[in-house]
């Protein structure tokens, strides 16, 4: 038996029968959608107390999200299938002006591949979030994201409501919910698909460590998070393959001079010193 | 001008005695525009479509900090992962298109005396300096606070900075993901020449940095040559 259309499913010719029928949709769930209260997320990682996640979510493919989270706050990415392809921009929420510097995130802590301990340090000197957990261990702090131009030479189309979105047309939606614009879309960085640099400088597409791998962050400073959830640009796939994106987060601590990674290298504990130096004096 | 002392610290210039070499365009031209930078300093100045700026490396491995606009839509800038994503590597050479944030060309690489350029290391800056080799340095100069002033004169900002490339400046990335600033790979009246693909403002800071070695711990001039190719 055929479906019947869309049409055929409402009775919505009087304004209270449209109100019927719009109630009478609530409470359904799909596979990518917000979970709120966010305790209420069924993916919420193993080990984490429910009362005290404030985002729970899953991107879908080729979505967008984006939330501004406390200082200490700790944000989880997982990957469930090994296609998500998290692409990650971040402010401080209080002077947006503070953002992401890929370049300094590459050069202070003299490596350029991400991962676990790694800093992502705004051009201020200070540690915007810390990574502080990662299964992957694949991910790409070269490439950014896709642009439309990209995604039009690869695709054929590029559009945010098409089925190839490019990474930057979802980032300046994001962006601009806050206010920022295209001027404030500094180079990205992408978790869980990673880029390897040979000795040319040839850059090499890795793909992901597979299904079920995941990222934590800490949020070193109240944090604005845009993310979208794109194929990597290099991803040699003809088809535009990228899964679906957890997002968790819950309360947390920021880092300070007790924990381990505090003091693992010189520049990082500066980083941090400049970090909970700026908190202070705003009384964060 | 009688020369008057002063207190305040100010940032190093070259030796004496240091070689320097102004050389010329890298190719033939009308020349519309010749510049010398000083040591420390920021310039700017517009490449028309067309036009092909060269850049001298007048005392040898002297960073210049360069960031590029659309001159009609200054939100349309440099952006480093889309160059390096286009031509899938991490280095800047002899063709390499310096491609916007929208994925477009700026502007290309069509002349250059060095193995590669550098446009994963980013600027200087006072506040990175301090991550980097303490906070006794807060007060040395920096290719951000350039590029901030130098900016400012064309109604940018801090918003505006986003990652640059460094010519004459070698930052290579090894196997295990090591990276960082090592000894140039460039001398005395080496050249690199771009060719303007749209009208674009190029912004360069002549680095001041003089604790790593992107200017050999010697900083010299600049010298910028724009020409109508003939």
């Amino acid at each position: 038996m055929a479906l019947s259309a869309p049409r055929d499913q409402h009775t919505t010719d009087t304004v209270l029968n449209a109100r019927s029928d719009a109630r009478a949709q609530g409470g359904q769930s799909t596979e990518w959608m917000p979970y709120l209260p966010a305790s209420s997320s069924p993916f919420a990682p193993a080990g984490t107390d429910p009362a005290s996640l404030v985002w729970g979510e899953v991107v879908a493919p080729g979505g967008y999200t984006h939330k501004v989270v406390a200082r200490g706050t700790r944000i989880r990415f997982d990957d469930p299938t090994g296609n998500a392809c998290a692409n990650l921009v971040v402010y401080n929420a209080l002077e947006p002006t503070e953002r992401l510097n890929v370049a300094d995130t590459q050069k202070i802590p003299w490596q350029a591949y991400l991962g676990a301990g790694h800093p992502l340090l705004s051009g201020d000197g200070r540690v915007l979030a810390s990574i502080v957990a990662d299964t992957s261990g694949r991910h790409d702090a070269f490439c950014g994201t896709s642009t439309d131009a990209w995604n039009e030479r690869k695709y054929g189309d590029s559009r945010p409501e098409g089925p190839t979105p490019s990474g930057r047309g979802l980032l300046v939606k994001a962006a601009a919910k806050h206010g920022l614009g295209r001027r404030d879309l500094p180079p990205s960085i992408s978790l869980f698909q990673g880029v390897r640099v040979d000795s040319d400088g040839q850059l090499g597409w890795q793909g992901s460590a597979g299904a079920r791998t995941y990222v934590e962050l800490v949020a070193e400073l109240p944090l604005l998070v845009l993310v979208a959830n794109v194929a990597h640009p290099l991803d040699p796939r003809t088809d535009y393959v990228v899964g679906p994106l957890h997002v968790h987060a819950w309360r947390g601590r920021a880092t300070g001079p007790t924990d381990a990674r505090f003091g693992t290298a010189p520049e990082l504990e500066r980083a941090y010193l400049n970090t909970i130096d700026y908190a202070e004096a705003r009384g964060l | 001008m009688t020369m008057i002392s002063s207190t305040v610290p100010v940032g190093a210039s070259f030796a004496a005695g240091s070689e320097l070499d102004w050389a010329q365009s890298l190719v033939p031209g009308l020349v519309v525009l010749d510049e010398r930078v000083p040591p420390n300093a920021p310039w700017s100045g517009v490449v028309a479509a067309g036009q092909v700026l060269t850049i001298v490396d007048v005392g040898g491995n002297q960073s210049g900090d360069c960031l590029m606009y659309n001159t009609a839509d200054h939100e349309e800038r440099y952006s480093v992962p889309d160059t390096l994503t286009w031509e899938q590597n991490a280095y800047v050479s002899t063709g390499t298109v310096l491609r916007s944030s929208e994925g477009r060309p700026l502007m290309t690489v069509v002349g250059n005396e060095i193995d590669r350029h550098d446009t994963i290391g980013g600027a200087c800056s006072k506040e990175s300096n301090t991550l980097r080799y303490g906070h006794h340095v807060m007060y040395h100069h920096g290719c951000r606070e350039n590029f901030l002033a130098e900016a400012s004169r064309h109604g940018l900002g801090v918003r505006d900075l986003v990652s640059n490339l460094n010519w004459f400046m070698n930052v290579p990335v090894e196997t295990d993901g090591a990276l960082g600033i090592v000894d140039g790979l460039s001398a005395p009246g080496r050249r690199v020449a771009v060719r303007a693909e749209m009208d674009v403002l190029v912004l360069v800071s002549n680095c001041p940095q003089m604790n790593n070695p992107c200017n050999d711990f010697n900083p010299t001039p600049l010298r910028m040559i724009v020409v109508e190719p003939s």
